[in-house]
């Protein structure tokens, strides 16, 4: 018969076992809570009321702001600009990236300066990017730069960021991005070409495979399968957090003008402009998160959060080289 | 013949390889090219319709006269930057680290149900939340407080993850050498675990310092004076607001950009090196 552990020690665990977890994890999950539970649950309850510039409101609308949001046209709307903003931005910025991690990684002299070169706008900041775009590079007067190559060769200037018919803002906002977040892909396809076994490649040149697009195209993309995958799944996700470039490189003193507002651009301005809609601003932002966890369950679908998988399969691999 | 051909397909390639990547290359200096061009130059350099590689001369001086500008907040913001970025990476590292070695390394019964509270916050980025975190910082009072820009962002969830996936794979040989020699939990993390972890540490330290000064959604919503205004707040208001002269602009995005550049380009080997490490994905 075991005796009662007075509660305390029960408590503490073996050798003061639980005390330690508490003590190295819980500030961190004190702070989850507070940070991130906390919101959402609150944002959960206003998204049911209407509360204009108050936290803490009275009139209950039940379903209502929701509603009202998808009947607003703007709110759809700015999920088609993040549609059609990724349709641009997710291709490009895989096979720019992918083509410059080939590049690279085959590169015989020069290898780390030109990664470099193409990582080092991972550490510039949006706001920087948007200011060297709209002021320098895509100025709508004569001495931007692209107009003065446009100029050169006899075209008039274009009037980059507010002509919508061509829509030629989406050139800047999607080459600003391309721009910055590259390289960041580019190391990712990096480590995962310097993970397939070369054995692969010396049985590829023993079968007759030729160099280039047929050891590209039935070895090394096929290898890259889950790079592929992770990067597709964070540019969509990415996309559809876009704010920054969009706000800096469209808004001026007059405002915001009525195209291009993405997901959290119409949030902010719902949310925290004029009149500080926190009902409605709540019910788009459980909207939102609802999308994206969705994406992200995706993701985890493709990817797996585990690393144990990808792990053994690592392990794999390397068996079957040696044996090779 | 074969080996012939096959030898100046493949110098071919080369050739195109080196054209392709010193072409890019050139596009992606472009844009810090003209940044330092006309941060260097006069506004009438830089609005000039004829065009010039090179400014009619270098003009140093607009630094100085940036920081001499009473009108532009420029020292106050970036000391700003400065305190929030360094006080978020302190706190992200060592939260995350903790929280990271608690949940790889000591046996609790919901350790799996606490994990899964960590990892169920990756579903949703915060950016996505702003509104709601918005709500839960205006009404502890933290508007406008560099308090309010730096402690909601210190809790980061796949900060603690990639920690915990690194911990798991420690050898735990060593660990355990370190406990005979009568190390507790405490001891052990931070006299040998931390200190054979400096890679990660740095890369984790890094993103983290980057995402912090380059900042914009957050500090937009939360530092509505500008005393407590970021470098990146300050540099929004004079692009939306155009109430600077341009060579200033640029000259604060000059500076605004350099420290974090050289920092980076030091460091960059850590990010590689630990997403090469941990292989966020198979």
């Amino acid at each position: 018969m075991t005796p009662v552990r007075p509660l305390r020690r029960r408590l503490a665990g073996p050798q003061n076992r639980n005390l330690w977890f508490w003590a190295f994890v819980g500030p961190f999950l004190a702070g989850l809570i507070v940070f991130v539970y906390v919101p959402i649950g609150w944002s959960v309850y206003l998204s049911f009321f209407e509360s204009y510039n108050t936290v803490s409101p009275t009139k209950f609308v039940g379903f209502g702001n929701y509603a009202d949001l998808f009947r607003d046209d703007a709110f759809t709307s700015s999920l088609r600009t993040f549609l059609l903003f990724a349709l641009f931005i997710v291709p490009v910025t895989f096979a720019a990236s992918l083509l410059l991690a080939v590049l690279v990684n085959r590169a015989r002299w020069g290898k780390a300066f030109f990664r470099s070169v193409y990582f080092v706008p991972t550490a510039c900041s949006y706001v920087v990017a948007a200011l060297v775009w709209k002021l320098s590079i895509f100025s709508g007067v004569r001495f931007g730069v692209a107009n003065q190559l446009l100029g050169n060769v006899g075209q008039s200037p274009i009037a980059w960021l507010s002509v919508t018919h061509p829509p030629w803002y989406w050139l800047v906002i999607v080459t600003l991005r391309l721009w910055l977040q590259v390289g960041f892909y580019m190391i990712l396809f990096l480590a995962g070409l310097q993970r397939i076994a070369p054995a692969l490649y010396e049985a590829a040149a023993v079968d007759g495979a030729r160099p280039g697009w047929q050891t590209f195209r039935y070895i090394t993309f096929p290898q890259l399968r889950g790079t592929s995958a992770a990067v597709l799944a964070l540019l969509l996700i990415n996309a559809f957090q876009a704010f920054d470039e969009f706000y800096n490189l469209l808004s001026s003193s007059s405002g915001y003008p009525p195209y291009a507002r993405p997901p959290l651009v119409y949030l902010y301005y719902v949310a925290l402009g004029q009149q500080q809609d926190l009902g409605h601003g709540s019910a788009g932002a459980v909207i939102l998160a609802g999308i994206i966890a969705i994406f992200t369950l995706l993701q985890g679908r493709f990817v797996g959060f585990g690393e144990e998988s990808a792990r053994d399969r690592r392990k794999a691999r390397r068996a079957a080289g040696a044996a090779a | 013949m074969t080996a012939i051909r096959r030898g100046r397909v493949e110098r071919f390639g080369s050739v195109l390889r080196y054209v392709l990547l010193i072409a890019g290359a050139v596009l992606f200096l472009t844009p810090f090219y003209l940044l330092v061009r006309n941060a260097l130059s006069s506004d009438a350099d830089i609005t000039s319709p004829h065009w010039k590689p090179l400014p009619s001369h270098l003009r140093w001086s607009n630094l100085r006269q940036l920081f001499d500008d009473e009108s532009v907040p420029m020292w106050h913001s970036l000391v700003n930057s400065l305190v929030v970025a360094v006080s978020q990476t302190a706190g992200t590292i060592v939260l995350a680290a903790l929280a990271g070695y608690g949940l790889a390394r000591i046996p609790f019964r919901y350790a799996n149900v606490v994990f899964g509270a960590v990892v169920a916050t990756l579903l949703i980025p915060a950016s996505v939340t702003f509104v709601p975190s918005f709500i839960v910082v205006s009404s502890l009072g933290w508007l406008n407080t560099l308090r309010g820009l730096i402690v909601p962002g210190v809790f980061q969830a796949f900060a603690c993850f990639l920690f915990r996936q690194y911990f798991l794979g420690f050898p735990t040989e060593i660990e355990d050498a370190a406990r005979i020699d009568g190390l507790g939990y405490w001891g052990t993390f931070w006299r040998i675990v931390v200190p054979n972890s400096k890679a990660i540490l740095a890369a984790v330290g890094t993103l983290t310092f980057i995402g912090s000064w380059n900042a914009f959604l957050w500090p937009l919503i939360i530092a509505q004076d500008p005393d407590s205004w970021t470098v990146q707040l300050s540099l929004s208001t004079f692009i939306t607001a155009q109430t600077i002269n341009l060579h200033e602009l640029f000259a604060a995005a000059l500076v605004s950009i350099l420290p974090l550049v050289v920092v980076f380009l030091f460091l960059q080997r850590f990010i590689v090196q630990g997403v090469e490490r941990t292989g966020i994905n198979g």
